[in-house]
């Protein structure tokens, strides 16, 4: 039984009919202990009605010797509803691949019950696992009880955003590198990148361990690292046999639908050009058990991808068409690799600018020259169908000014 | 650290930069960097920079804001529950 007099949400409860899961019955089983769920609802409902949000956002907000992690929250209706007068968000960073021991769950929970609303984001789109709701106040406490359980907060703001994986060698046989290794070593190698924020604008990693690309780094991080392999498709003959006796339409449903049309069967086998083939993994994902990833993995780094805030969605493009991800010693290529990118992008990246935009104002010629990468064919987009590519090498100087 | 610019010495600079253009600009880090190198040239170096803004924060001298970037600002009030 609440102590506190229950919001009317007549707008919201609307929400609740159907068959689907609802979030409002979720909140108003929270409201009855919790006053800032309860406000929450409240506030929600004005917007509901007003058709208008009534969130304020930023502000000096966080917790002492970090610039990142904690995203401040306020009511601009305060007086009408206090208790979300602040309703900060905080941002755990979560373990590679989201494994978490049910201890560390409850460990979470009990600290966010204690000290916010209770309410959670499992996960944010970053990765992060997201605590939503609480004040000023509270965020030292919390983040002095996250740490003493070793957790740690996320990445927001203009820094490296909580780099994110997917789980990889842990669990799938598709994993062309150990994605969980790499994202907790590239985590671990740049804390002060993560909690301090020093770029012109938000910077994300996402690892995807084959071209399936389960955590879509392509679409949604700055700098993608994705596994790709580049010797041949492994095939198992009798497996290909297997699945056309059990029925399967091999040439309709697999050779056919080959986007570069690298690969053909002769009613008995698979043959596959390798040269032409662009790593789609779609015959591998028809044929799990007959084709598989070739043995000389690694890693194909793109880079520029983002979702529209200022300028409009890009889709990351390649940067290095293949980079072995040694563990041994310890991914100091790919390292190598971001200081270069990262003090081109300091230089020359203007407020709120990603990198992929900077990419886009400067030049993709001008970029990899500064970041000392020598262009390459894959480095066109498109081009498979794109005449227009030429290289500097190719121009003779005929003695004549143009 | 290279010749006599000492971390504190540029956090020192840094912050009096801060002071100076507080409410008329705010400073992102790698603007206060340019700063500081733009003044002792060769003698210091981004990563003296960033070890003096790290000082500079876990003293609670400046903090981080944001409004849409980041910024670094001195400590007050916070800025979006300002106009409350």
């Amino acid at each position: 039984m609440a102590n506190h007099k229950l919001r009317k949400t007549p707008l919201l409860d609307d929400l609740q009919k159907g068959p689907w899961p609802s979030f409002v019955k979720d909140m108003k089983q929270i409201a009855v202990r919790k006053p800032m769920v309860n406000d929450l609802l409240g506030q929600l409902e004005l917007s509901y009605k007003e058709r208008v949000g009534h969130w304020k956002h930023g502000g000096l907000v966080g917790v002492i010797g970090y610039g990142g992690g904690v995203i401040g929250r306020y009511s601009d209706a305060p007086e009408q509803f206090p208790d979300v007068a602040h309703f900060h968000t905080i941002r755990v960073n979560q373990p590679s691949g989201w494994f978490y021991t049910s201890q560390a769950l409850r460990d979470l929970c009990d600290i966010w019950e204690a000290h916010g609303s209770g309410m959670t984001n499992m996960h944010g789109s970053t990765g992060d696992c997201v605590f939503l709701g609480t004040t000023s106040e509270e965020l030292e406490p919390i983040f002095a009880k996250l740490t003493e359980k070793d957790w740690d907060l996320g990445g927001s703001g203009s820094d490296v955003r909580t780099p994110s994986c997917c789980n990889g060698m842990a669990r799938c046989e598709y994993a062309c590198y150990d994605t969980m290794d790499v994202c907790y070593n590239i985590t671990m190698e740049y804390q002060d990148e993560l909690h301090r924020p020093a770029f012109p604008y938000k910077w994300k990693f996402k690892f995807s361990g084959c071209p399936n690309d389960c955590v879509a780094s392509i679409a949604r991080s700055d700098l993608s690292v994705i596994g790709t392999w580049r010797d041949d498709i492994r095939i198992d003959q009798a497996a290909v046999k297997a699945y056309a006796d059990a029925g399967m339409d091999i040439r309709a449903d697999v050779t056919r639908k080959c986007p570069t049309a690298c690969m053909r069967y002769d009613g008995k086998e698979i043959h596959v050009n390798n040269k032409q083939c662009n790593r789609c993994m779609h015959c591998i994902n028809a044929m799990p058990k007959a084709l598989r990833p070739g043995k000389d993995t690694g890693a194909t780094i793109l880079i520029g991808g983002k979702a529209p805030i200022i300028e409009g969605a890009l889709l990351s493009s390649v940067l290095v068409p293949f980079m072995k991800m040694d563990k041994a010693d310890d991914y100091q290529e790919f390292k190598d690799l971001m200081e270069r990118i990262w003090d081109f992008w300091d230089d020359h990246g203007v407020n709120r600018e990603r990198i992929g935009e900077c990419i886009e104002r400067v030049g993709l010629g001008n970029f990899l020259e500064a970041i000392e990468v020598d262009p390459k064919p894959e480095h066109v987009k498109h081009p498979r169908t794109n005449p227009y590519i030429f290289y500097e090498e190719y121009f003779e100087d005929d003695g004549t000014d143009a | 650290m290279s010749d006599a610019v000492t971390t504190a010495q540029i956090a020192d600079e840094m912050y009096n930069l801060v002071k100076e253009y507080s409410g008329k600009k705010r400073f992102k880090s790698s603007d206060l960097t340019k700063e500081i190198i733009g003044k002792h040239g060769d003698k210091v170096n981004k990563k003296d920079c960033k070890a003096a803004l790290r000082e500079l924060m876990d003293s609670g001298r400046c903090v981080y804001g944001y409004a849409g970037g980041s910024f670094i600002a001195l400590p007050g009030e916070e800025g979006a529950a300002k106009s409350q």
